[in-house]
């Protein structure tokens, strides 16, 4: 039987999928052949969402960009008929004998998907399709088969590595864990996912939130402990959403609760939403939160493995290293290992965004290149700009330029160049980005999200970010490069965590690869990308004015003059440089130079 | 709708470190945390007003005054900034004619903004209430922005004929 299979996770519904499965519910209720409407999570084009894939004896082909009218004519000639639409139409076709083609082909031709191997495969409400792809099978295996010592062997040949950012390696935090004798210990999986700019975990959660659960009760059994907490951000209403319902379908079903398939083992698990705090991210923090109180990290020793929750020892993994358990288990860990570089085994998943043709969530071996990524995997630059640099690792991070694109993406490599590996967020920027400019939001972003408890961290930043704040408004001292840079140590010298200990990152990573867009705010009083306000003039573009007399009516420093039906024109000598005129205009004919 | 809650309905299960969850769950009730709500959780779990009141404050989730009828939380995120959030945000404080952090007069909006709501892909994004809307220029947002207003005009108008 056809199945219909539409895409169903954030991406997809905020790009109007919900509008599409209801055209196609319709439509298959009163349709005559039997085909089978369902939904998945992403498939990680979220750059062609809503995306609707015809399923056919083995076969899968996508259409993306479909609108309720499209999902007809889809419908019309392809579930209920046997044509496929016209060639520039499908974005990627599965034949049942394994070749492949479609206009999107290149986004999946490099990917190696062990993490996503479920995502936008099966539907992750229900437990069935994850039992049929093979789920539940590790756990199966790891129960029944191994001993905790052998799951932790395991683990540790696989060679993964914590995908968090850190990248501890994730056997030996196990067997830490496991070592030490408490009346109760914990699995916590962290999925406070607050990385500006990835999304790998919220769609791990969406579209395959059993093989989060799996591998953390497999890592229960590894450890000793029979209760688990997720913690999961607030602003993920849908992964919450289905993990509950995963959770109470697995508990139904004996994967979860006590004697677990009647191996004598228990394991229970609970979700724990985040409210809205960046540093809740660093394990001690995120388990005071947990316990209930403000999330501020404490001193490591002891390390959690000895006490970490409610003073007991604790295991905390994130999202993507929890569910690519399962598989190794399942696998072998050689099969995981054969993925990879030396020392940086196995995939990694990205989330492409900026200013990127295809952005989505695309899972490679570990050492594919940044240019790679970006320009084969990626589609390059939207509307055809240049490729500037690629922004890694949030606003613990940093900027690499594109004249680095050659480096291989692990463990190793990236922090050579001042980066870190993060959670796996990309965001590409091109030129018309300002580096200074960047560095000043993600300044910001951490000056805000400091917790207070170390001074470098609560008054460093915010004296770093007083310095960038004066740079992009052209009133940039000759001495503030020094001050940034001996600032920058300082605060990576003298904080407690992880945000402190890495916020300075995304400024010394410019300085050291932008100097110039540095030099060239604060000597030129310029912005080269065209970005600071203050250094900019503002046009009016007379191709596209109407000359309808909005912007004229919105400027508090009456800078703009003109006639109706005439090109208005903005007078820089008196201008502001409020921004108004460009958000007022209807047809985007303000711009800055 | 505050008076006839129970305040029972929060799964209080004398465990520790049900703070969080209890004070979400007063927020999803009132909207904000009022001042008895505190009392009340402080009552039942021994926690000093001053700590709850500390907890509250540090959590950007959490607020102590009423919002409008619609949250609109603008991503401020990476991928949106670089595509132009903050024309996207100076757009909305200009079509509502209210800054960060504030509520409209008619109570219908209150503007937030959030560091990064994980639809980079379809960057700019706002979020009004549950509902993510992508790919936004100042033009298409203000179309966005009226289209809302018109329909929670029309049903505060159907509501309000119901009702008579």
């Amino acid at each position: 039987m056809k199945k219909i299979v539409v895409g169903m996770g954030t991406c997809g519904l905020s790009a109007g999928a919900q509008g599409v499965y209801d055209k196609l519910r319709d439509l298959a209720a009163g349709a005559t052949g039997a085909c089978e409407l369902t939904i998945s999570g992403c498939i990680g084009m979220c750059y062609s969402e809503p995306t609707v894939e015809i399923r056919d004896n083995g076969s899968r082909v996508f259409y993306g960009n479909v609108t309720p009218q499209r999902a007809e004519k889809i419908f019309r000639s392809h579930a209920e008929g046997d044509e496929l639409l016209a060639e520039d139409e499908i974005i990627y076709l599965e034949k049942a004998n394994g070749t492949v083609g479609g206009t999107e082909a290149a986004f999946m031709a490099q990917q190696q998907r062990v993490v996503l191997r479920n995502c936008g495969t099966i539907n992750p409400e229900s437990i069935e399709d994850y039992e049929n792809a093979g789920g539940y099978r590790g756990l199966r295996k790891a129960l029944l088969e191994m001993t905790s010592e052998g799951i932790i062997q395991e683990m540790k040949d696989s060679g993964l590595r914590g995908r968090g950012g850190a990248g501890f390696p994730t056997g030996l935090k196990w067997s830490f864990t496991a070592g030490n004798e408490a009346d109760r210990k914990y699995v916590v999986c962290n999925a406070d996912e607050g990385d500006p700019g990835a999304f790998m975990d919220r769609s791990v959660l969406e579209g395959d939130p059993h093989s989060v659960i799996e591998g953390m009760i497999i890592c229960g059994r590894a450890i000793g402990s029979d209760f688990g907490y997720i913690y999961c951000r607030a602003e993920y209403p849908l992964a919450i959403h289905r993990l509950n319902l995963a959770i109470d379908a697995a508990r139904e079903k004996g994967y979860l609760g006590k004697n677990i398939l009647e191996s004598g083992f228990n394991f229970d698990l609970k979700i724990r939403q985040g409210a809205g705090a960046f540093v809740c991210g660093e394990e001690t923090a995120l388990f005071a939160s947990i316990e209930g109180k403000r999330g501020m990290p404490r001193i490591r020793p002891p390390f959690p493995a000895e006490k970490g929750l409610w003073q007991k020892p604790t295991n905390n993994n994130n999202v993507e290293t929890f569910a690519n358990v399962a598989w190794i288990i399942d696998r072998g860990a050689a099969a995981y290992a054969s993925f990879g570089t030396e020392k940086s085994r196995g995939t990694k998943v990205f989330a492409l965004a900026g200013k990127i043709s295809r952005g989505g969530l695309v899972e490679v071996p570990m050492g594919t290149s940044i240019s790679d990524l970006v320009l084969d995997i990626g589609g390059g630059i939207k509307k055809g700009g240049k490729f500037k640099a690629v922004q890694m690792g949030g606003p613990s991070g940093g900027c690499i330029p594109a004249a680095l694109g050659d480096t291989p993406v692990d463990f190793e490599n990236i922090p050579a160049t001042g980066a870190i590996m993060g959670s796996g967020g990309m965001v590409v920027l091109d030129e018309s980005s300002c580096m200074v400019e960047m560095a000043r939001f993600f300044l910001e972003f951490t000056q805000s999200e400091s917790c207070g408890k170390c001074t470098f961290c609560r008054i460093g930043t915010l004296r770093m970010l007083e310095i960038l704040e004066r740079i992009t408004n052209g009133e940039g001292q000759p001495d503030d490069i020094d001050k940034l840079a001996v600032l920058g140590a300082q605060i990576k010298e003298a904080s407690l965590c992880g945000l402190g200990q890495t916020a300075p990152n995304p400024v010394l990573t410019t300085l050291r690869y932008y100097r110039d867009e540095y030099r060239a705010h604060i000597e030129d009083k310029t912005c080269p990308a065209g970005v600071c306000s203050s250094l900019v003039d503002f046009h009016i573009d007379p191709e596209k004015c109407t000359g309808c007399g909005v912007c004229a009516k919105n400027c508090p420093v009456q800078a703009i003059s003109g006639e109706p039906k005439k090109v208005y024109v903005i007078d820089n000598s008196i201008c502001a440089k409020c921004d108004r005129c460009v958000t007022s205009c209807s047809f985007d004919a303000v711009y800055k130079r | 709708m505050s008076d006839n809650f129970s305040f029972r309905l929060w799964r209080y299960e004398g465990e520790p470190g049900e703070l969080i969850p209890l004070l979400q769950s007063a927020q999803n009730h009132f909207g904000y945390i009022p001042r008895r709500a505190i009392r009340y959780i402080s009552g039942v779990s021994g926690i000093p007003e001053s700590d709850i009141y500390g907890v509250i404050t540090f959590y950007s989730q959490f607020r102590l005054r009423p919002t409008g009828r619609l949250l609109i939380r603008a991503c401020d995120g990476t991928a949106c900034h670089v595509t132009g959030s903050k024309l996207i945000i100076e757009t909305i404080e200009d079509e509502l004619g209210i800054s960060v952090g504030d509520t409209t007069e008619d109570g219908l909006f209150t503007l937030n903004t959030v560091a990064c709501i994980g639809c980079c892909s379809l960057a700019p994004v706002i979020m009004v209430n549950e509902e993510t809307h992508g790919n936004l220029s100042p033009v298409s947002l203000r179309k966005l922005l009226r289209k809302i207003k018109r329909r929670e005009e029309r049903t505060e108008i159907t509501a309000s004929s119901h009702s008579q």
